[in-house]
């Protein structure tokens, strides 16, 4: 119970470091655009704090629904998904949490992912691959390992991570296309000379700064210890670890990867790694899971 | 004289704020731990009654189909007439187990009968039942947990030495006494 109410309070703090965090890089951002485009950083400090406090407030207050539309989760009767519903209202009860809504992905993979910035707003979502697949046990501790991450408070630093990370990346884009096909149009002009020289430089030295800031994003939110914990927590819940093992393995088997359906920013929030067949650069960088042999050795142990 | 008399009422009155203060969180520590016991149990019966206003329709639905197993609808029946009147938890949780038992027998005589396993209604209140039956389980292993936190809480030291003053007892368990674990025998 002890380490319950730690990891609670470590994730509140960190969700807060998170927007913080977001909050100064955007600041900076603007500040350098503002110099850049507008010949004055307090205006570009000014609009980029207004932005990214506002989207800031949105993600952390609707980054559970964003989640779930990016990911294709729909909504789910209970008469449609009976069993879906009756295995987490029992599991809720089991955390002592109110129970999350249910979604459901259709997809023929095997995945399952939580959101929600409190256990007040949580919901839970898995895949229609998921529920033929799996049997009850083997379904009761997937979504008991959801129910830890609820309870944990892991789904509010997980969605808010996706969210920002989903417009940091989204920004990088943007200015990555912008000076590449400006830079190339303009630069014939050889008028602007001198500015673009230092727009390069400016725009060099973010991407420098973002990209690993990106990588840190990602690894602060989904530590490998946090998808222990969970598992933990489904067997504590369901008293039963067999059960999450057993699913582990038919979901580390199943050849379905979920590529349409999760992105580099929303990966982490997957039971298991939404990637499967592609190997390469992203993968390794954005490794988010922990192996799933190793999971289940734990599970086994308990 | 008079300075050392100051500082030990000083010292004095320190120690004493920081008794009481302890004592205050103590109280209101055990206070939250009571209301989530409370609301555990509360919880058990929420499901308990929803079981229970199942199995007419239950009930209803099998006893058509199954003329020459009366005795497992008669032990059913009994079970859940016994839970409507338990006040105790003990006797509660023995009626629990009782009706538990006769669900599954009903179960596993349901599936000599194809047609009723075919029937859609009778597959919904299995559907609900059975789903029913894990919510008490995880119930009454949330209020068993929650008793268990409870119990410890006010029995180590210091907590024990407020907690005793202030008038908090040990919590039972939902439990079924040892001897009855067995599950019920059915005669047909």
């Amino acid at each position: 119970m002890r380490e319950m109410f730690e990891e609670v309070r470590s994730n509140k703090i960190k969700s807060y470091l998170l927007i913080a965090f977001f909050v100064i890089m955007i600041t900076v951002l603007g500040a350098v655009l503002g110099i850049v485009f507008m010949g004055s950083f307090v205006l570009g400090i000014a609009i980029a704090l207004i932005i990214s406090v506002i989207y800031c407030a949105i993600a952390y207050n609707s980054g559970g629904s964003m989640v779930l539309k990016a990911t294709g989760s729909k909504p789910v009767k209970k008469k449609d998904y009976p069993h879906l519903y009756h295995t987490i209202e029992g599991l809720a009860i089991a955390a002592g949490i109110p129970k999350p809504k249910a979604y459901v992905i259709e997809d023929t993979a095997l995945n399952a992912f939580a959101t929600g910035k409190d256990p007040k707003h949580a919901s839970i979502s898995v895949t229609t691959g998921l529920l033929d697949k799996l049997n009850r046990q083997e379904l009761e501790g997937v979504v008991g390992h959801e129910m830890a991450h609820i309870r944990n408070y892991d789904t509010r630093i997980m969605v808010l991570a996706a969210v920002l990370v989903g417009v940091t990346i989204l920004i990088s884009d943007i200015i990555l296309r912008s000076f590449l096909w400006g830079g190339a149009g303009r630069s014939k002009g050889g008028k602007s000379g001198g500015s673009m020289i230092l727009v390069l430089i400016v725009v060099g030295i973010i991407f420098a700064v973002l990209a690993p800031l990106v990588a840190r994003f990602i690894k602060l939110a989904i530590s490998r210890r946090r998808e222990f914990a969970a598992d933990a927590g489904s067997a504590i819940l369901t008293r039963y670890p067999p059960g999450l093992a057993s699913a582990l393995k038919k979901i580390s088997k199943d050849p379905d990867p979920l590529v349409d359906k999760a992105n580099r920013a929303t990966a982490h929030l997957f039971i298991s790694t939404p990637f499967r067949k592609k190997k390469g650069f992203l993968v390794g960088l954005f490794s988010t899971h922990p192996p799933i042999g190793e999971r289940v050795r734990r599970l086994k142990e308990m | 004289m008079a300075l050392l008399e100051t500082v030990m009422w000083v010292v004095f009155g320190i120690i004493v704020i920081v008794v009481l203060l302890f004592a205050w969180s103590v109280y209101n520590g055990l206070i939250r731990k009571k209301n989530k016991v409370i609301n555990a149990l509360a919880q058990i019966d929420v499901q308990l009654k929803r079981r229970t206003d199942l199995i007419p329709n239950l009930i209803e639905s099998v006893k058509g189909y199954m003329k020459h197993e009366r005795g497992v609808l008669t032990e059913l029946t009994k079970a859940r007439t016994s839970i409507m009147k338990a006040k105790s938890l003990e006797k509660k949780a023995k009626a629990s187990n009782q009706i538990t038992g006769a669900l599954k027998s009903i179960f596993a005589v349901a599936e000599n009968y194809p047609k009723l396993r075919a029937n859609e209604n009778f597959l919904h209140l299995q559907e609900e039942l059975s789903g029913t039956e894990n919510k008490i389980a995880y119930s009454r292993q949330y209020y068993n947990d929650s008793v268990m936190g409870f119990n410890i809480s006010i029995q180590i030291w210091p907590n024990s030495f407020f907690a005793r003053r202030m008038g908090f007892k040990k919590k039972d368990m939902f439990e079924v006494p040892a001897g009855e674990k067995k599950p019920v025998k059915v005669k047909f």
